[in-house]
């Protein structure tokens, strides 16, 4: 029975994992950056949601102002940041990422303070059991969200004119132009949309811990960039199931690794494990 | 040397000693061979821990430093044949997830001290002067060593593999050999600069080893001007003194660094040295009517 609710508890996390590195992976796919700085979209969507939520008392519409608030952010800083330097070795927009992630954080720090915001009534504290696991409303609400967003997201991408003119910019951007393709435009609706679960999943995560911190972001930022990897930079089903099989190691490995590696670099030694084996990630196309 | 300058002066100087050493040793790996790594804290956290357990067991400052470079030498060379596996973005994130893994070890080590670290570090025992001028000197020394591997064939070599890696192998450079010279290198003088900073503040603890450190000393590098020997240590000389200058900013000191690395990048990815070459540039051409 510990072994299920393990893995119950890894599908939870990985979930969240999935909303992050989603959006992450859809910038790579596209653009050929490391966009660390999505992790300060993560955290922007955090606090969005206490802030909204605390003022309305409306959990949903925290998460719906959260959602629109960080996708807009998201756009903006494609246009200022990356958008003039795309010509440029691809150091110099992940280290420009960087360097706008530590900025986004001091500035949640000196804004609102080093110990965050809290819920004033947190929703969806209820638990509730099904099939002998006992979570709480906001966990299984994670999950569903998850697969929602993620499901839609699939529709959207193979059912849809702008799904399919997305999916014709990644894999050939200059055939796709000559077919009349706005490129820019598809670059500013995969950032509203990426940076936008990355919102929710700030949102999700604060409703989890009850509180959001400006350092909220580190750790998921740099596990999303492991899990990114893993699945093989830009492939949205790799990143996916990595995202999913990431948290449920993690949730064993607490148990049974414990005592010599810490949770968070479990990610890393697997990380490295499985690069050197496949040095493109594991779901990558085969000679990508 | 007291009468000259304070006690105040001489932390100050030992420290700025220090970081440029450290800044030149991932100067050599990414700026000079073009190999990018997100966690070269990792290195000077090996030479932190190795340097102190030796003195702490009784072994001369001397040894111990010698022991420094070649721990973290030694674990730049398993880095480095990882380089030789996985490339630019590839390569960012595996280092990246070095650094993490070296914290998320260090930590659950009783043997290490675990998450307390390692205290009362014994004094070297050349005097707050002499550790200056030692730490000054291993600053200079790197600088040179970097100015002339810059000027040698290794330096050739290496910047061949930082502009085009399949040009280089297809010239008949031996690429993988150079990388990982260029890994045990960086690496090894990383573990020094560790080994001296853990001397200098007595007390070390794997927090401080972490990925901000890494970032910190890569906003060096950058901001310097990627392989630029002077941009380099003109960078790291500056952003060490930066937050002592101006004791307010300290608690902004993050926040100034992310955003100047943020805005070196995004207005002048060359660095100092790109900005400085290219003013030179524009005076020659305002001078010399077309």
């Amino acid at each position: 029975m510990l072994a299920f609710e393990l893995f119950v508890q890894g599908l939870v996390q990985g979930s969240i994992y999935a909303l992050i590195a989603v959006g992450l992976t859809l910038v790579y796919g596209l653009l050929r950056i490391l966009h660390v700085a999505h992790a300060g979209l993560f955290t922007l969507g955090g606090y969005c949601g206490v802030l909204v939520a605390n003022a309305t008392g409306s959990f949903l519409l925290a998460l719906l102002v959260a959602m629109v608030v960080v996708g807009l952010a998201g756009m903006a800083m494609y246009r200022l940041c990356y958008q003039p330097i795309l010509d440029k070795p691809p150091y110099v927009a992940l280290i420009l990422s960087i360097g706008l992630f530590i900025a986004m954080e001091e500035l949640f720090r000196l804004i609102f303070g080093p110990y965050g915001l809290t819920f004033d009534a947190p929703a969806l504290q209820g638990r509730l059991e099904i099939l002998g696991i006992n979570l709480k409303h906001a966990e299984w609400a994670t999950m569903a969200g998850a697969v929602i967003v993620l499901g839609v997201l699939a529709l959207l991408a193979s059912r849809t004119r702008l799904g399919i003119a997305w999916r014709a910019t990644v894999t050939v951007p200059q055939m796709a132009e000559s077919f009349g393709i706005n490129i820019i435009q598809v670059r500013y609706v995969n950032f509203f949309i990426g940076s936008a679960l990355a919102g929710a999943a700030g949102v999700m995560v604060a409703l989890a811990n009850l509180q959001v911190e400006p350092t909220m972001g580190s750790v998921p930022s740099y596990k999303a960039l492991a899990i990114i990897v893993l699945g093989g930079l830009g492939n949205v089903r790799g990143t996916l199931i990595a995202a999913l099989a990431l948290g449920v190691i993690e949730s064993y490995g607490t148990i049974y690794l414990g005592k010599i590696l810490e949770r968070d670099a479990i990610a890393f030694a697997f990380l490295i494990v499985v690069l050197m084996v496949r040095p493109h990630g594991l779901f990558a196309k085969a000679g990508g | 040397m007291t009468g000259i300058i304070g006690n105040y002066e001489m932390s100050l100087l030992t420290m700025v000693g220090i970081t440029v050493t450290f800044a030149l040793s991932l100067n050599l790996i990414t700026g000079l061979c073009g190999q990018i790594s997100l966690g070269h804290a990792a290195f000077y956290g090996a030479g932190a821990y190795a340097a102190a357990m030796l003195t702490k067991a009784g072994v001369p400052f001397a040894l111990a430093l010698l022991a420094a470079a070649a721990v973290a030498a030694a674990i730049g060379l398993v880095v480095g044949l990882a380089s030789l596996r996985v490339r630019h973005d590839f390569l960012a994130i595996t280092t990246m997830g070095v650094g993490f893994l070296f914290i998320g070890i260090v930590r659950q080590q009783d043997a290490l001290g675990g998450t307390m670290g390692i205290s009362s570090i014994p004094d070297p025992g050349l005097g707050k002067a002499g550790f200056m001028a030692l730490c000054l000197a291993s600053a200079g020394v790197v600088a040179l060593f970097s100015l002339y591997v810059k000027r040698s064939w290794m330096g050739y070599a290496f910047d061949s593999i930082a502009d085009d890696e399949d040009t280089a192998r297809i010239v008949g450079i031996n690429v993988p050999a150079y990388k990982l010279a260029a890994f045990a290198i960086g690496t090894g003088i990383a573990g020094v600069a560790g080994g001296l900073y853990a001397h200098n503040v007595g007390i070390i603890d794997p927090d401080s080893f972490g990925f901000i450190e890494s970032i910190t000393v890569l906003a060096m590098v950058v901001i310097g001007g990627n392989g630029s020997v002077w941009g380099v240590t003109v960078a790291a000389v500056m952003l060490s003194m930066l937050p002592h200058w101006f004791q307010f900013i300290d608690n902004y000191k993050l926040l100034v660094y992310g955003g100047l690395v943020f805005a070196v990048m995004r207005f002048s990815p060359g660095g100092l040295a790109g900005l400085f070459a290219g003013g030179l540039e524009r005076l020659r051409r305002a001078r010399m009517p077309s």
